[in-house]
């Protein structure tokens, strides 16, 4: 298709997706981005998050006062480095 | 890029000023219920949320929906339940990555692998194909899990996972489409008796006359049951969860470990999603996370599987379990409030209970069905001291 704009790419969301979502009754970000799943993806954000944003309040959504919740490790973290934060026999 | 947008946002609609069943809280429990009734013919039913769907526990849960449980009435409840959840796709007409890759319960002493026995052959009465599986048989089914530390595990490959925000969704378009309206960022500030009864709701964006109130506000719950005076004996509890960077397919099951609470998963996404208990987490509503759960996780999930090591975690959130002391539900009328109705107290598995529990509520609140279910599960037991017990409780 040629006019696929792509909103967010890890997970594969167009601008045609959010405007559809928009449609549906999802005028907030918080629901925009659990309908649609943009920003959950490897770069959790990163790339997506102000278009995202800006194409909502353009379609008439409300204003975000906050961009969506962060969720820590705000930089992947490998397991074994996490398996060593605790003191051993914290359980 | 503005240039081909149109605003199309429609605004907000109306509260209504009455209806005949006003349903607090937005969650998977709140929707399941609004759209049981709504097929059965009960007319205005309103739901109010006080934040963005999925933004309760139904929207932070690890997806498990199985059938391993130990006592009869949850072994039954969940069959159905699973049934209902292979048909949600279809039906709803949204994916809701249903996976059935089995769920495998690890037993690290004999004693559990004791109780893990008789949980199976009761499964099994129930036409279940739950059987008790040996170290080499572990292997087979995940042969990344370092066995040495179990003694046996119990194996139902029917059991699975779903992708919860889907879940929810799919809920609250059917709901719309039979006509339950559905209000988000509406906050219960009150509710209204009238010689006892409930007569009505005050929301932050108004009030409604109603005479029929369900609490569905999971870990909240308790908060709204008191403002009629009535003490729930559940509290909120903070569980964390957290998912990694997406792997290829390769775990089958979800794999749980009833001795430290561990539990993990491969989502249809590839993320290991997966959590832990955390023993140490004080009561209260607290949906932060900590460090100190992604280094429990980190440290029991590496030694459950050490090749997942150089994996890293992508994010992790938190969401309230709401605690009952004997590990069932609060469901049904409450004595001291005609008018109210309760469906909370479903601790870490609500998600997989609400679509059986959502049905048989509808039955019996509109044709007096499934009444035993209702009376054993009432808020009544903690007062007539029939507490119950259920012990395959991950937590
Ligand atoms: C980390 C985690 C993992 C879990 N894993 C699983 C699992 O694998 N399988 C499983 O079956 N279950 C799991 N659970 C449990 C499951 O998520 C819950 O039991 C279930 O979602 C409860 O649904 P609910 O609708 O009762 O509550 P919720 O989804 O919490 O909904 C209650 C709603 O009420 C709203 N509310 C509160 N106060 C008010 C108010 N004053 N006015 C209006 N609205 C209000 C809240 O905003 C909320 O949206 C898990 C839970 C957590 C936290």
């Amino acid at each position: 298709m040629s006019d696929k704009i792509l909103a967010c790419r890890c997970e594969d969301v167009t601008t045609h997706e959010i405007e559809e979502a928009v449609r549906a009754g999802h005028r907030d970000l918080e629901s925009l981005k659990r309908y649609t799943g943009f920003g959950t993806g490897w770069c959790q954000g990163k790339q997506c998050v102000a278009l995202c944003a800006r194409l909502l309040v353009e379609l008439g959504g409300d204003p975000p006062d906050a961009p969506i919740t962060p969720r820590p490790p705000f930089h992947p973290v490998s397991i074994a480095r996490l398996a060593r934060l605790l003191p051993e026999g914290d359980e | 890029m503005s240039a081909h947008f149109e605003p199309i946002a429609a605004p907000p609609k109306l509260l209504p000023d009455r209806a005949d069943v006003v349903i607090v809280g937005g969650g998977i429990m709140g929707l399941a219920i609004a759209w049981n009734l709504a097929r059965l013919g009960q007319q205005r039913i309103v739901v109010v949320e006080k934040s963005y769907l999925c933004s309760g526990a139904s929207g932070r849960n690890g997806g498990g929906v199985r059938a391993q449980w130990s006592s009869e009435t949850n072994v039954r409840l969940m069959k159905r339940s699973i049934e209902l959840c292979s048909d949600f796709a279809t039906k709803m007409r949204i994916n809701v990555w249903f996976r059935r890759g089995g769920y495998l319960f690890l037993a690290r002493s004999d004693e559990r692998a004791k109780q893990l026995e008789e949980s199976a052959r009761l499964q099994r009465d129930h036409g279940l194909p739950t059987r008790i599986v040996d170290r080499a048989e572990m292997k087979e089914i995940v042969p990344e899990l370092d066995v040495s530390r179990f003694v046996a595990a119990s194996w139902n490959p029917h059991d699975g996972v779903v992708f919860p925000w889907p879940f929810v969704w799919g809920y609250a378009r059917a709901c719309e489409k039979l006509g339950v309206a559905l209000h988000t960022h509406t906050d219960v500030r009150e509710i209204e008796t009238t010689n006892g009864r409930v007569s009505g709701v005050v929301t932050s964006r108004g009030r409604i006359a109603t005479d029929r109130v369900l609490v569905c506000a999971g870990a909240w719950s308790p908060e709204i049951t008191r403002m009629v005076g009535v003490e729930l004996p559940s509290h909120p509890h903070r569980h964390e969860i957290c998912s990694s960077e997406p792997l290829k397919p390769f775990l089958r099951p979800l794999v749980g470990d009833l001795a430290d609470g561990l539990y993990f998963s491969q989502s249809m996404r590839g993320e290991i999603v997966g959590g832990i208990s955390n023993a140490k987490v004080p009561d209260g509503i607290d949906q932060r996370s900590s460090l100190r759960f992604l280094g429990l996780y980190s440290r029991a999930l590496s030694r459950a599987m050490p090749v997942l090591g150089e994996v890293k975690i992508l994010r992790q959130w938190a969401g309230c379990y709401d605690i009952t002391p004997d590990g069932n539900p609060l469901v049904g009328d409450v004595d001291e409030v005609p008018g109210m109705y309760l469906m909370s107290g479903f601790m870490g598995h609500g998600f997989m209970m609400a679509p059986v529990m959502g049905e048989l509520f509808a039955r019996w609140l509109l044709q007096g069905e499934e009444r035993e279910l209702f009376e054993r599960w009432n808020l009544r037991r903690y007062r007539l001291g029939k507490l119950l017990s259920e012990t395959m409780i991950l937590g």
